[in-house]
């Protein structure tokens, strides 16, 4: 776990006076599938709005600590920089309205100003739809809204449009909380694969889901990390009681 | 991010220039009435008699004008538009009769006020002048009554407008368990709809009001221009809007200007006043003023 | 029993008939509008400019041109500033800038136009010391700006949160998720604000009184005066000419039409454009 891709180093965050993440040690590993689970308001959304530094752009926001991605602190970069390694989906699939579905795949590129030829974003788009599954089913309509697409396929979307700036991690917070049991399914199996060219990190609530999709899990509760390893151990030999509690359904 | 420091301050620039701006109007007024205070002082507020000539500046006439002039108009055209707010609000909230009369308030309300005088000047003005003189009234045909009416049909759409959305508002639960007790239809709306949409129904009389008490062309083409006191709702009178109108391009000297300054500052005032409190009931009723 | 009933029924026709009957006046108005209109308009009414009393064959071009103007002057003035302002206080709601802004937006939209009048003389007509295209432009354009702003306003708070982090999460800076994500979302509800606020003041009269004044000349420098379709109407209404009179009806019936065009317009802006979120 040393050479984790990301590590989180006595990381704190709050509002204003409040506090939400109380002293986060955590070293997540590349290409695999890592959730975050825990009850409501543990901290699992501001935990990963501060990975790709969303969580700042909350007034009175704060933090402490340090993350290091590529053994490099985020925050001494420019938060942008770090936005394009690391892209974000979430809870309710929101593709961008007044672009085609074409467009939302590579808008990345757009709202840069990254200047790219057509054949390659060509290109993107086909290889990205495809990776999530989306391509034989809007192949024919790339240039119409993605907005027609329904709740599912929008949210395969957004996944694609983070996935198009080949990131190095992406954040899924709960991505299938808003969808049916159907499309949720097929992004959960879109997810086990493309973690071959980027980190996943879920977060959910749903504890059948991460033991489901995730190599590795992490127990959050009241703002602190409780546990921490593989998924098949924590959630059969659970060492902490708090976690064995929360995932007989004791809580939350 | 330099570019996001300087979009960030495009928009703040705005909202500054934005808000000198109407501040700005506000102060304006003032420091153009200053003239005609030190002048009439607070004769201005309670002279009866306005003479650019003697330099005598008396407010009352157009005060009176105003006020007479806006509540007639209101209770002119009450009945109406509460027959049209029920119509559209409560009875037929579809149907090509509420779509006919939704386009026609419409229109209504985007007819420019000038047109509203002309039509006034050329048509209501002989009909009242034959009305007066069947009554022995002497027959000017313009006056606080035919600018009334012109008024009145000038704020149907607005009083009705706002009262339709408030009604809209009334849970249908509650009228359910009126009609559930075996209330008729005309005892819902008395005894629940009205006394549920009072207040809103209130603020929509409010800013009609306040855009009454405003209006300046069609009332200044049609209210006969007297600067005396009116003696009954026949006579020709003048707001304090169709008084500016009429003496601002001809005012003789700075305190006369500073007088119709002044008269603007009081419309102002009443009418911002008017204003905030019907706004500020309808944000408490939360619908789209 | 049968009493409430039969009451029941009479209020409901003494509702119909009085919302009925207050439709009476529009028909009327529209109806002598487009007879009175229409049999004064012919091509020389747009090409020519008016005529003295007596003689036939007058035209309006001049305040057709005047009305344009004026139009373009004032959304020069307000369209930018108004989207600007509403972007800031929707984007700092809860500001205490933001707050007056609002309260000064709500009690201005009620101000009396013939105020504004006053002020923009004071403001520029009183230092240029003449009556100008400008000015009257900018009358209207401060007119305009508090239905701009109050639309940009309640459009732009509709559009969902999310995507605005979307966009920054992509690493787009603030400025080009607001220029090219967020404006654009709006796009439809901003537009038929500044439509809905032009047509509103295409018909306005008071505040044109003392700045742009009038003019019975064509005019192009925006330095002097111009005259307007409304002013027009005002100015021949209360001629005694009949003449005149009648090239006022179809000055009415000009403006009438630009007026509900632009109405029109703005419904199928609004449906048109719409965004899907």
């Amino acid at each position: 776990m040393e050479n984790g891709i990301l590590k989180i180093l006595n990381f704190y965050a709050g509002y204003n006076v409040k506090t939400i993440l109380t002293n986060i040690n955590l070293s997540i590993p590349s290409n695999k599938v890592i959730s975050i689970m825990g009850p409501s308001g543990c901290g699992k959304t501001t935990l990963i709005r501060c990975i790709n530094r969303m969580h700042e752009l909350q007034p009175d926001a704060n933090f402490k600590g340090q993350i290091l991605l590529n053994e490099k602190n985020i925050f001494a970069t420019s938060p942008i920089l770090v936005r394009r390694k690391i892209g974000m989906v979430f809870q309710k699939p929101n593709p961008f309205p007044t672009m085609s579905i074409y467009d939302n795949v590579v808008s990345g590129y757009i709202l840069n100003g990254i200047k790219i030829p057509r054949s390659e974003k060509d290109r993107i788009v086909e290889e990205t739809l495809r990776k999530v599954y989306l391509w034989d089913e809007v192949m024919d309509s790339l240039h119409r809204k993605g907005t027609f697409l329904s709740g599912g396929q929008q949210q395969r979307l957004c996944i694609a449009r983070a996935m198009a700036m080949n990131p190095e991690i992406i954040l899924l917070d709960e991505p299938t909380s808003a969808l049916d049991p159907k499309a949720t399914a097929k992004i959960e199996e879109l997810i086990t694969k493309i973690k071959k060219s980027v980190t996943v990190i879920l977060v959910t609530h749903n504890t059948a889901q991460a033991a489901r999709v995730s190599d590795f899990t992490a127990f959050l509760y009241l703002g602190e990390l409780v546990e921490f390893g593989f998924t098949e151990k924590l959630f059969t030999t659970p060492k902490d009681k708090k976690t064995e509690e929360y995932l007989t359904g004791k809580f939350g | 991010m330099k570019m996001d420091r300087y979009f960030k301050s495009i928009l703040f620039g705005a909202a500054i220039l934005l808000l000198l701006l109407l501040t700005g109007i506000f102060f304006t007024l003032l420091i153009g009435s200053i003239p005609a205070i030190k002048a009439s002082g607070i004769k201005f507020l309670s002279g009866t008699s306005w003479n650019p000539v003697t330099g005598v500046y008396g407010a009352v006439p157009f005060v009176i004008g105003t006020l007479l002039t806006s509540f007639l108009a209101l209770f002119i055209s009450l009945p109406f538009s509460f027959s049209i707010s029920l119509f559209l609000g409560e009875y037929f909230k579809k149907g090509a009769l509420a779509e006919f009369l939704n386009y026609a308030t419409d229109i209504l309300a985007s007819i420019p006020s000038v047109i509203y005088g002309f039509w006034g000047l050329l048509f209501l003005v002989p009909i009242v002048r034959k009305f007066e003189l069947s009554f022995h009234i002497l027959p000017y045909g313009v006056g606080i009554f035919t600018a009334s009416l012109i008024l009145a049909i000038m704020i149907i759409p607005y009083t009705s407008y706002l009262a339709k959305e408030v009604i809209l508002l009334v849970p249908q639960d509650i009228k359910e368990a009126a009609y559930s007790l075996g209330a008729t239809r005309s005892e819902v709306i008395r005894k629940i709809i009205v006394p549920y949409s009072r207040s809103g129904i209130f603020a929509g009389i409010l800013l009609s009001l306040g855009r009454a008490l405003g209006e300046t062309m069609a009332v200044t083409m049609v209210i006969g221009n007297s600067n005396l006191i009116p003696g009954n709702i026949f006579s020709p009178a003048n707001t304090m809007a169709s008084v500016i109108a009429n003496e601002f391009t001809e005012a003789t000297n700075d305190v006369h200007l500073s007088a119709l300054i002044e008269l603007g500052l009081l419309l102002f005032i009443i009418t911002g006043i008017i204003n905030f409190i019907g706004n500020e009931i309808i944000k408490k009723l939360s619908i789209k003023g | 029993m049968q009493r409430r009933i039969i009451k029941d029924k009479l209020f409901e026709i003494i509702i119909i008939i009085f919302a009925l009957v207050s439709t009476f006046p529009l028909i009327l108005i529209l109806f002598q509008i487009v007879k009175k209109g229409i049999a004064s308009i012919n091509w020389s009414f747009f090409v020519n400019l008016p005529q003295p009393p007596g003689e036939s064959g007058g035209g309006v071009s001049n305040a057709i041109l005047g009305t344009f103007i004026l139009i373009v002057i004032a959304g020069g003035f307000s369209i930018l500033l108004g989207v600007l302002g509403g972007t800031f206080i929707s984007e700092y709601k809860d500001k205490k800038i933001s707050e007056l802004i609002r309260l000064c937006v709500n009690i201005f939209q009620g101000i009396p136009s013939i105020v504004i009048g006053i002020i923009v003389y004071i403001w520029i007509v009183m230092p240029l010391h003449r009556f100008s295209a400008l000015s009257g432009g900018i009358a209207l354009g401060i007119m305009m700006l508090p239905l701009i702003v109050k639309s940009t306003e309640e459009t732009l708070r509709l559009i969902p949160s999310s995507l605005k982090e979307a966009s920054l999460a992509l690493g787009a800076s603030y400025t080009t998720t607001m220029l090219r994500v967020i404006l654009p979302a709006g796009i439809n509800g901003i537009l038929s604000g500044i439509l809905i606020s032009v047509s509103r003041v295409a018909g306005e009269t008071a505040p044109l009184l003392f700045t742009a004044f009038g003019n019975p000349f064509m005019n192009f420098n925006i330095f002097k005066p111009v005259d307007s379709l409304p002013l027009l109407i005002f100015n021949y209404s209360m001629s005694p000419y009949p003449e005149w009179h009648s090239i006022a009806w179809g000055a009415s019936f000009v403006l009438i039409s630009f007026i509900i065009i632009l109405n029109i317009l703005t419904k199928m802006v609004s449906r048109k454009w719409k965004t899907v979120f």
